[in-house]
């Protein structure tokens, strides 16, 4: 057997309740290795020939939660939700951190293939080798503190049955959906704990419309063995020490760019995108610390870095909002970027986002989206119910629980900004979708490409995962490694040199950095490129239109020390043309025959020709 | 007594501190089982509300209950560390030691069934070195008087996870610790 990896999956077929093991060959593990890089070949082989056809909140759509073989083993350890996503219509690979993924492969499996949908509401109970459907009810329409106070009290129970019973046994983990998720909002996230989140994909929606609340697990064997334990010790002590030099991530978290991006950089989102400076120094790391983190240093299943931190309102009309941190983007998109100025509105934002399940940055952009057409006067006070005016964080907060109940123009929002700004260009009679901020239907992440000092001009443009701020491309060669991460799952701020010999000493297999840059994570990069441009059912996507940054970011920037830069047209083009001939696109973006056959994927090819005849 | 002033060996912890990196957990089962097997660490970190981690694991009582209770003297004191040793021959696996103590700590090793209970890895704890290693803090090694004289009360440790949630969460999150519980 393969080191590293459990040896199954797990295959649940929630319309018939059908539980049964699955095995992937060590041919398919060796090129695809797990996470991102699996899913992409699980959903091509089993939907790539309906692709067009398949609605992501249908039951045809398959929901995958993966994780790889350094999971639980390397720093930072991760699971990937996928599928097909309600967002983009094409695969994104979204990570998220917590003990699900080491739980998952302790009770021996590697992932799990969530097909059809569950009658009722049901959750998933895994425990070693076994796992069973339960009903899920109870906590239907719970938002995550009585989520997981029940389904953890529910879990013991069962797992005491089933033990010894004297003994005190370990909670299990579980990710779940919010109500979010479960009224199909397209910015839903996958959650797992209370704040950690798989944001991008809308993954969430995935599960509630399999009426699938969550999935628990306790596993009680080790990690899976490797090839060499000796090795993988010292490579697991030199990880550990590099990450433990890196101070200024490990004190503050990402939360120490909350003022750096917007003051210095003018790359935060502010006002939905109108302005990216803002000199409030009220924002960044050192002004959530000393105020509002209770705990300083916050991690997951060996992660030594700790980026994360328990932030508690104290006193006032918030007291009692719990989050973490919040990390950077928490702090862009539901801080300035609601005309928010004030922590302990971003704290209490922040914590009420993540019990609804919703995605901070997708959810956030939309909240935005929708006041800034008020501020425009496109959305009225009749519209609304209530005016929503920047800074006014009761009225944010009205407008997501509207979402979340799909109640009103809620119902609307609940598409996500793109699909809602074409619905509210056709209800209004104007064009709205140039205040839309996303990149083919995913959000962007709180980074601006306007000031020229953070991300690059084509970074979203040309990425696989669109809007998403973790994979932005740059060039054809290196982009390739974060989608090593995502597939061995790690977390990709835990990145080391090292982790080509970490995957040696586990698999036992030699992966070069240039193999993998060169052949294996870009074969899936292009099979994520192809499911995007085959796209579908609602939506599709034109590379000539849609792979371009949002409209906004052409304007010049209103205010800050960069006044007046914006992103530049013309070195875009060129970039993007340069970024195509260097992976092996044409000049319209679509992937060349000749390339798609180099990378073995000819059925892929052969569904592209539709694309290339358009 | 001679010259030499006798200690026992202990870990101090600090549940505020614990981040819940469970590295801990993973060097626990490294040293004793060859593997990570965060089920099988002699030190188990406990997170029943989210932020609220405890490391639960032996404190050595004073009058060590468990072993005392033992019914076939599968437990005994290390004179050197003050560490609960384990007999895995004549453990039966009965599951007295784990009911005596009164934070629940023993439990039964996943593998073979039997008790398993902090050994202080034989006096040089891998525990402490990884928190430590980190700037952590939440456990350091203590070294004190074996008469008990300025020592801890270390048996105020000995309690169930669920006992310790409830007062570090209303430390942390104030009257929302409630609610959680
Ligand atoms: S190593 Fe320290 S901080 Fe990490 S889980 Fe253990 S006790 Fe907590
Ligand atoms: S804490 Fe429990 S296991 Fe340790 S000495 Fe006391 S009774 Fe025994
Ligand atoms: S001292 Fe050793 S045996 Fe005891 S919990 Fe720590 S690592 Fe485990």
């Amino acid at each position: 057997m393969v080191r590293g990896y459990a040896g199954k999956f797990l295959e649940v077929d929630l319309s018939s309740g059908g539980i049964k093991d699955v095995t992937f060959s060590d041919d398919i593990l060796r090129n695809f290795v797990g996470g991102r890089g699996l899913a992409t070949k699980i959903l091509w082989d089993r939907l790539g020939s309906r692709w067009e056809e398949i609605d992501p909140l249908g039951p045809e759509n398959i929901f995958l939660v993966l994780t790889g073989p350094l999971t639980g083993i390397y720093p930072g350890s991760r699971v990937c939700v996928s599928g097909k996503s309600p967002q983009s219509n094409g695969i994104i690979g979204s990570t998220l951190s917590g003990e699900f993924g080491n739980e998952l492969k302790c009770a021996g499996y590697d992932g799990i293939i969530a097909t059809g949908k569950a009658e009722k509401p049901v959750y998933l109970f895994i425990t070693d080798d076994n796992a069973e459907i339960r009903s899920a009810e109870h906590v239907w329409g719970k938002e995550a503190p009585e989520t997981i106070r029940t389904l953890t009290k529910e879990g013991l129970e069962l797992l005491k049955r089933a033990g010894r019973g004297a003994e005190k046994i370990k909670e299990p983990a579980m990710i779940y959906c919010g109500p979010a998720g479960e009224s199909r909002v397209r910015t839903a996230a996958v959650m797992q704990k209370i704040s950690h989140a798989a944001g991008y994909g809308g993954y969430g929606a995935v599960m509630g419309s399999k009426n699938l609340k969550a999935i628990v697990v306790k596993g009680r064997k080790p990690l899976p063995s490797v090839t060499s334990p000796e090795t993988v010790k010292i490579l697991l002590r030199e990880v550990e020490r590099q990450l433990l030099e890196r101070d200024r991530l490990r004190r503050w978290g990402t939360g120490y760019g909350g003022y750096e991006v917007g003051a210095r950089q003018s790359s935060e989102p502010v006002r939905n995108w109108q302005e990216e400076w803002h000199d409030e120094k009220r924002f960044g790391g050192p002004k959530f610390d000393f105020r509002y983190w209770v705990k300083r240093y916050w991690s997951d299943f060996n992660c030594p870095v700790a980026c994360m931190k328990v932030a508690v309102v104290k006193t006032g009309p918030y007291k009692g909002a719990i989050t973490d941190d919040p990390d950077y983007e928490m702090q862009a998109y539901l801080g300035p970027n609601l005309g928010i100025f004030d922590p302990d509105k971003c704290i209490y934002l922040s914590a009420l986002i993540d019990y609804l399940g919703f995605s901070g940055i997708n959810g956030g952009n939309t909240l935005a989206f929708a006041a800034e057409l008020y501020q425009r006067g496109i959305l009225t006070k009749e519209d609304l119910g209530f005016e929503l005016n920047w800074g006014d964080v009761e009225a944010f907060e009205r407008l997501a629980r509207m979402i979340v109940k799909r109640e009103g123009i809620g119902d609307i929002l609940a598409e996500g900004t793109y699909r809602a700004a074409l619905k509210i260009s056709e209800m209004k009679g104007v064009d709205v979708t140039k205040y839309a901020v996303h990149v083919k239907g995913v959000e962007v992440g709180a980074h601006g490409t306007r000031s020229g000092l953070d991300f690059n001009p084509i970074a979203y443009a040309c990425s696989p995962q669109c809007g998403d701020h973790t994979s932005g491309v740059y060039d054809a060669y290196n982009d390739a490694r974060i989608v090593f991460f995502d597939s061995a799952v790690v977390c990709s701020m835990c990145g080391s040199p090292l982790i080509w010999d970490f995957y040696k000493a586990v698999t036992g297999w030699d992966l070069t950095d240039a193999d993998w840059c060169r052949v294996l994570g870009r074969r899936i990069m292009h099979i994520q490129r192809a499911v995007l441009l085959l796209g579908g059912p609602d939506i599709f996507w034109r590379p000539e239109i849609h792979d371009d940054n949002p409209p906004r970011f052409y304007e010049p920037l209103p205010s800050g020390p960069y006044k007046g830069k914006t992103t530049d047209r013309k070195t875009f083009e060129d970039m993007r043309k340069q970024y195509y001939e260097a992976i092996g696109w044409d000049e319209r973006g679509i992937p060349k025959s000749s390339v798609l056959r180099e990378l073995g994927l000819e059925d892929v090819d052969k569904a592209l020709d539709k694309v290339r005849k358009q | 007594m001679s010259g030499r002033r006798e200690t026992i060996l202990w870990i101090a912890r600090d549940y505020l501190k614990c981040t819940g990196c469970r590295r801990c957990e993973i060097a626990c089962s490294l040293f004793h089982e060859g593997w990570i097997w965060p089920e099988a660490s002699r030190i188990r970190v406990f997170m029943l509300v989210p932020g609220i981690e405890i490391p639960h694991f032996c404190s050595q009582c004073h009058d060590y209950p468990c072993v005392s209770a033992c019914p076939v003297k599968a437990l005994s004191v290390d004179e050197r560390t003050g560490a609960v040793i384990v007999d895995r021959e004549k453990c039966t696996g009965c599951g007295v030691c784990i009911r005596e103590c009164p934070g629940n700590i023993p439990f039964f090793h996943p593998g073979d069934g039997k008790a398993v209970i902090c050994d202080l890895c034989g006096g040089d704890p891998q525990c402490v070195k990884v928190c430590q290693e980190a700037k952590f803090n939440a456990l350091w090694a203590v070294r004190e008087d074996k008469t008990g004289w300025g020592s801890y009360n270390r048996k105020l440790f000995a309690q169930p996870p669920e006992e310790i949630t409830k007062d570090v969460a209303m430390n942390l999150y104030g009257e929302k610790g409630e609610e959680w519980i």
